[in-house]
């Protein structure tokens, strides 16, 4: 019965997203306002990550070029060094080494003022080969104060294992996305979005296991593989609303709300400031809270082995809580509007995580079985990078 | 019981977004005008300022957590940059 109620729901749900993307093709048909292509601009960002036993960092860079008024290409190269291991990984192996590359080139075309991109990515590492696509099409109507945009993506995941060589599974992922930016206010502006995301096939982490009581073991207990479906469908939607200060700055706010067919729900919420000093330098604070509810086949530790027939045991699947604390500094220099560069800004982000696991103990700790201490970490992640328009 | 229910939903989706791709363009005129979007058009007032910087900070929080998409703002703007 509740499959059966489960069903429906997500046919509902998808005759409702076809049914709306018909409403928003016509609309694209009959409406015809302003559209304007992304600003030219180029990025290069040092990224790092430092937590939970974990050092991840590298570079990425972004570079947008116009051709005419209605052409727009960028290209993006990103790269993760990772070094180290986190919780989940030490508790069953050793720390390791490797490095993520990931290439994305784009096309913005401007037709009869409707705005349309295509992407491509891929991305690569000794043990995993990702790629995807993803078509998006926006307008700007009802005197330019709405913004409607849609997409979608489509990816394919080829997953192997370190010191297997004949491990190799597949994976596929598509996205649906829709969004509507509305002007409330000549201070005010809103944005609504809504996504749905379904996967199919190997969805594990090869690398991670679950625990189960055996009271034979040194520890009481001992690991063994994770068994995840091979299916995942989830829906989010956001509301986010910026507003500007009498003077000039601005706050802003976002809540979310995420749910799957896992069980996993979720909901985020951040709330920002940005504040300005004369006409070169930006200061944006902010806060962020997480929290999501555990997988109905997540436990910390089962009480044998394969006790049932999906578990998992990944902390991200897990009741959990997080809170972040972020600032961003800018510099900006306006250039004269004959220079070729018509403006540089150089920034420093950083945003200071705090995770607290609710059931999701610390194995490396010395205690008996299932009275470990509960897990929690701390993260630092980073952003330098200077942007330049031209 | 199930069944109605989701056809009284089906219903009401297909009558609210005729019309909200519909009556409400031609009864509602737009109330911000073009010279009133100085605000707006602000760099301070986008929701995604840095692509660069954005997509790395949704790829490192996206990692660390069970939820996923609809991640910052809808896009777009006031189509005034």
């Amino acid at each position: 019965m509740r499959v059966q109620l489960r069903v429906t729901g997500l046919m509902l749900k998808r005759s409702l997203i076809i049914l709306i993307c018909i409403q928003v093709l016509l609309m694209f048909a009959v409406s015809a306002m302003a559209a304007v292509l992304p600003q030219e601009r180029a990025d290069v960002m040092y990224h790092s990550y430092e937590g939970d036993g974990m050092s991840i960092d590298g570079p990425s860079v972004l570079v947008r070029k116009q051709f005419g008024n209605k052409v727009s290409v960028s290209a993006n190269y990103y790269v993760d060094t990772i070094s180290g291991a986190s919780i989940d990984v030490l508790a069953t192996a050793s720390p390791y080494e490797e490095e993520r590359t990931e290439h994305s080139v784009g096309v913005d075309f401007l037709h009869n003022k409707t705005l349309m991109n295509l992407n491509f990515t891929s991305s690569s590492e000794n043990d995993f080969e990702a790629r995807s696509v993803h078509f998006g099409i926006s307008q700007d109507f009802f005197g330019d104060l709405t913004t409607l945009s849609m997409g979608y993506s489509k990816g394919w995941d080829e997953v192997g294992k370190r010191g297997d060589e004949n491990f190799l599974e597949e994976a596929e992922r598509q996205q649906f996305q829709l969004g509507l930016t509305q002007v409330l206010t000549k201070n005010m502006i809103m944005g609504l979005t809504f996504e749905n995301i379904s996967d199919e096939g190997y969805l594990n982490n090869p690398y991670r296991a679950v625990r189960f009581v055996d009271p034979t073991a040194e520890r009481g207990f001992r690991f063994e593989t994770e068994v995840y479906p091979n299916t995942r469908t989830s829906n989010a939607a956001a509301i986010n609303v910026n507003y500007y200060l009498p003077y000039r700055a601005s706050v802003y706010g976002e809540a979310r709300i995420f749910s799957d067919t896992w069980g996993i729900d979720a909901t985020s919420y951040k709330l920002g400031y940005i504040h300005t000093f004369g006409d070169n330098w930006l200061l944006d604070l902010r806060v962020r809270v997480y929290e999501q509810d555990s997988a109905d086949f997540y436990q910390d530790l089962f009480a044998r082995s394969a006790e049932f027939n999906f578990r998992a045991r990944d902390k991200e699947m897990s009741t959990f809580s997080n809170v972040s604390l972020g600032l961003s500094l800018t510099y900006e220099h306006k250039f004269s509007q004959s220079s070729w560069i018509k403006k540089v800004t150089a920034n420093y982000e950083l945003d200071h995580l705090r995770f607290q696991y609710d059931d999701f103990r610390n194995v490396l700790a010395d205690a008996p079985v299932g009275e470990e201490p509960l897990f929690e970490f701390s993260a630092n992640v980073t952003r330098i990078f200077v942007s330049a328009w031209y | 019981m199930n069944s109605k229910h989701s056809r009284n939903i089906g219903m009401a989706a297909i009558v609210a977004s005729v019309l909200l791709t519909s009556g409400c363009q031609t009864t509602i005129e737009p109330w911000v005008k073009p010279y009133e979007r100085d605000n707006l058009a602000d760099p301070i007032m986008a929701m995604n300022r840095n692509p660069v910087s954005f997509s790395y900070t949704m790829h490192a929080f996206q990692a660390r957590e069970g939820a996923r998409g609809a991640e910052g703002g809808a896009g777009g703007g006031c189509g005034c940059n």
